[in-house]
């Protein structure tokens, strides 16, 4: 796997292939087809917002709330999407790598993708949402995309290194999911941080935001609702170091993760 | 024939660990951590042990052994599927592999959509696959089905399909792993037609996995023999194609495990032997009397079964020869040898042999898998050949 090879013209191909082919084949059977994927996000909303905003009262009192907890759920649920497609790829396409010897990181590429491609589909009843809400758009929503986009590559990280191990111990897919329930809770989406801050501590807050999911998910609402509305890293941490700290984390997984893929990947057939 | 190579196999070897039984998953780990001695959880098979040869472009090279000799591995790895644990494969071309009776498709795509699929994972371009489309439709003879699902096609449809992508597709080497199974008889003769053609023009290099001598002596032009991981020979097809049926001779005592062992005890077998030759398949053994009584009408049975189907059987009884049964005083011994003509081919069966004692239905002795052969044949229809097989030829005792 040389590094100029990853995306040659053939492996692109191949990826185009099997983005197609998922998205044939996701909502199969299906009446309503693709829109599912706008519908889904939007159905969750709709129980989370009567659950948290209208009978809970979170978020009472800070302005294009509905829009937060939206964005937070979209990308959430992008990343759940994007970790556990990428985690099942390699043994979900065992037949065909004990037939054909082809470059296996495209396929756990290619379940990311996917999510990534309804991530963008969400985006659309996102943007609706704030044209509705009448939230006003600032040059720093051009950098929304580079927050989305370093999700992206903590997911593509941890698909990686989930994928691998999948492979061997199909226990880390239950683990996983186990994770995931525990880091939804633990990451401020349906409740404002300063509930946290206000409820128990700013150092609660604090440890809250060490977790790179919170941090963009964080990052990428105040960047679209205004940073005045949303509760980010910046304003809650003043050492640097906790600042860069998540940054490494993502390093660290995608690091990991491409090497520990890079080490296995030879005994995928004889192992899935 | 350039004198290039196509394929360049060094010192290849290749084992793998078997895990043993409930070994695999977390726990395992877990368990061995903690666990002082560790007992290794599994056994190290070496399938393939110091394998080198080489292909030169044009070559139709056929690998050739019985099962469980490591040829499938290394086709395998041949294909750049598994990696050699140590040694070194260089290929020299672009591959394309037929493993396994298949490519592997997706059943929820149509046939056109997993042409398309297929292509781009053996490093096609959509349109290149579009190039070659009308082609691989027209072999398999499918052009009424390829808009409809994988899920809808018979089997003998999907492997048609597979077949066709793999041949059709502009690769330079071709790697086929038990083909000549592949479709109905006029389907056969296309194939056949492909090879001969592929063999004549030098078109392609092409490396053909098989148990199908005829295949070996017809389409190839060098062969090599694998016995337990080895090269035992490698050259001319045709010899190593005698040396592989020569494997089949065999002059040997079975050994018979005991859970394939059942009966009441009173009228056993000992000294079970068989012998196999090109012409004829013997079984040798005694009949032995354990008790005190006289038995006159001990009836003696065999059947012959593919994967656990009876093909043909018989019993004394139902054979003159036997009259109404054998007669066995208190703690007798009686020889038998049983000669069978050998129109076995070299199908997988399994050869059961039983005793009756003569008045009710009671078994003696039932021993089950006296011999096993090998297979590869996967068409049923060839099955049928066997049912004109085994009649006893001749009973000595």
């Amino acid at each position: 796997m040389k590094l100029s090879n990853i995306f040659s013209r053939k492996n692109r191909i191949l990826l185009r292939e099997l983005v197609i082919t998922d998205f044939k084949l996701r909502y199969q059977g299906s009446a309503l087809g693709y829109l599912w994927s706008l519908l889904k996000p939007l159905m969750l909303f709709a129980i989370m917002y009567i659950v948290f905003v209208r009978f809970l009262r979170f978020g009472a009192g800070i302005p294009h709330y509905a829009v937060s907890l939206l964005l937070g759920l979209v990308l959430w649920t992008f990343f759940v999407e994007a970790t556990t497609q990428g985690m099942q790829a390699i043994a979900a396409r065992g037949d065909i790598i004990r037939k054909i010897n082809f470059p296996k990181y495209i396929i756990v590429i290619s379940g990311t993708v996917s999510a990534l491609i309804n991530l963008v589909l969400n985006f659309i009843v996102v943007f609706i949402f704030m044209l509705f809400d009448g939230v006003h758009f600032g040059w720093s929503s051009l950098l929304f995309p580079l927050s989305v986009l370093a999700l992206y590559a903590f997911s593509l990280g941890l698909a990686f290194l989930l994928a691998a191990v999948f492979v061997k111990y199909r226990d880390i897919g239950h683990l996983w999911e186990v994770l995931l329930q525990g880091l939804f809770y633990a990451t401020p989406i349906i409740y404002p941080l300063n509930l946290v801050i206000t409820g128990v501590g700013a150092y609660a807050a604090q440890l809250l935001m060490l977790n790179p999911v919170a941090v963009l998910i964080q990052q990428a609402r105040g960047l679209v609702v205004g940073h005045q509305n949303v509760i980010t890293a910046d304003q809650i941490f003043s050492n640097p170091f906790y600042l860069l700290l998540p940054y490494l984390i993502i390093v660290g997984i995608i690091v990991l993760g491409a090497f520990y893929f890079r080490r296995t990947q030879s005994k995928f057939a004889e192992q899935v | 024939m350039t004198d290039e190579n196509a394929i360049t196999v060094k010192d290849v070897h290749k084992s793998f660990r078997l895990p043993h039984e409930s070994n695999s998953g977390l726990k395992q780990v877990a368990i061995n951590i903690f666990r002082r001695n560790r007992k290794k959880g599994y056994e190290i098979q070496k399938v393939l042990q110091g394998v080198s040869f080489e292909v030169k472009k044009g070559d139709f090279f056929g690998i050739v052994g019985r099962n469980g000799s490591g040829k499938s591995t290394l086709l395998k790895l041949l294909a750049g599927i598994y990696v050699p644990g140590l040694g070194s494969i260089t290929t020299n071309g672009s591959l394309v592999p037929f493993i396994e009776l298949g490519v592997g498709f997706n059943p929820e795509l149509t046939g056109r959509e997993n042409i398309f699929l297929n292509g781009a994972l053996l490093g096609f371009s959509r349109d290149e696959v579009k190039e070659m489309y009308d082609e691989i439709v027209q072999f398999a003879e499918l052009e009424k089905f390829m808009d409809q699902k994988l899920k809808n096609y018979s089997s003998g449809m999907q492997v048609r399909l597979a077949f066709s992508i793999a041949i059709q597709a502009k690769g330079d080497i071709l790697v086929l792993d038990e083909v000549l199974a592949v479709g109905d008889e006029a389907f056969q003769k296309k194939c056949n037609a492909y090879f001969d053609e592929i063999k004549k023009n030098k078109t392609k290099t092409v490396i053909l996995v098989t148990h199908g001598m005829d295949a070996v002596r017809r389409y190839c032009n060098r062969a090599l023999l694998l016995e337990k991981g080895k090269i035992v020979l490698i050259g001319d097809p045709n010899e190593v194609a005698d040396d592989y049926s020569k494997q089949f001779i065999v002059d040997t005592e079975t050994s018979i495990k005991e859970n394939n062992r059942y009966g009441t005890g009173e009228i056993v077998y000992q000294n079970v032997k068989y012998k196999l030759t090109k012409d004829w398949f013997t079984l040798d053994f005694d009949v032995v009397n354990k008790t005190e009584n006289d038995y006159d009408s001990i009836t003696m049975g065999y059947d012959f079964c593919i994967n656990d189907d009876i093909i043909i059987g018989n019993d004394t009884r139902y054979l003159n020869d036997y009259k109404s049964g054998i007669q066995l005083g208190p703690k007798e011994k009686k020889h038998f040898s049983v000669k069978f003509a050998n129109n076995f081919g070299n199908y997988e069966f399994t050869v059961n042999t039983n005793i009756t004692t003569g008045l009710g239905m009671n078994v003696t002795d039932h021993i089950r898998t006296v011999v096993e052969f090998e297979s590869n044949n996967l068409r049923y229809s060839k099955a049928f050949k066997i049912l004109s097989f085994p009649e006893i030829t001749e009973v000595t005792r």
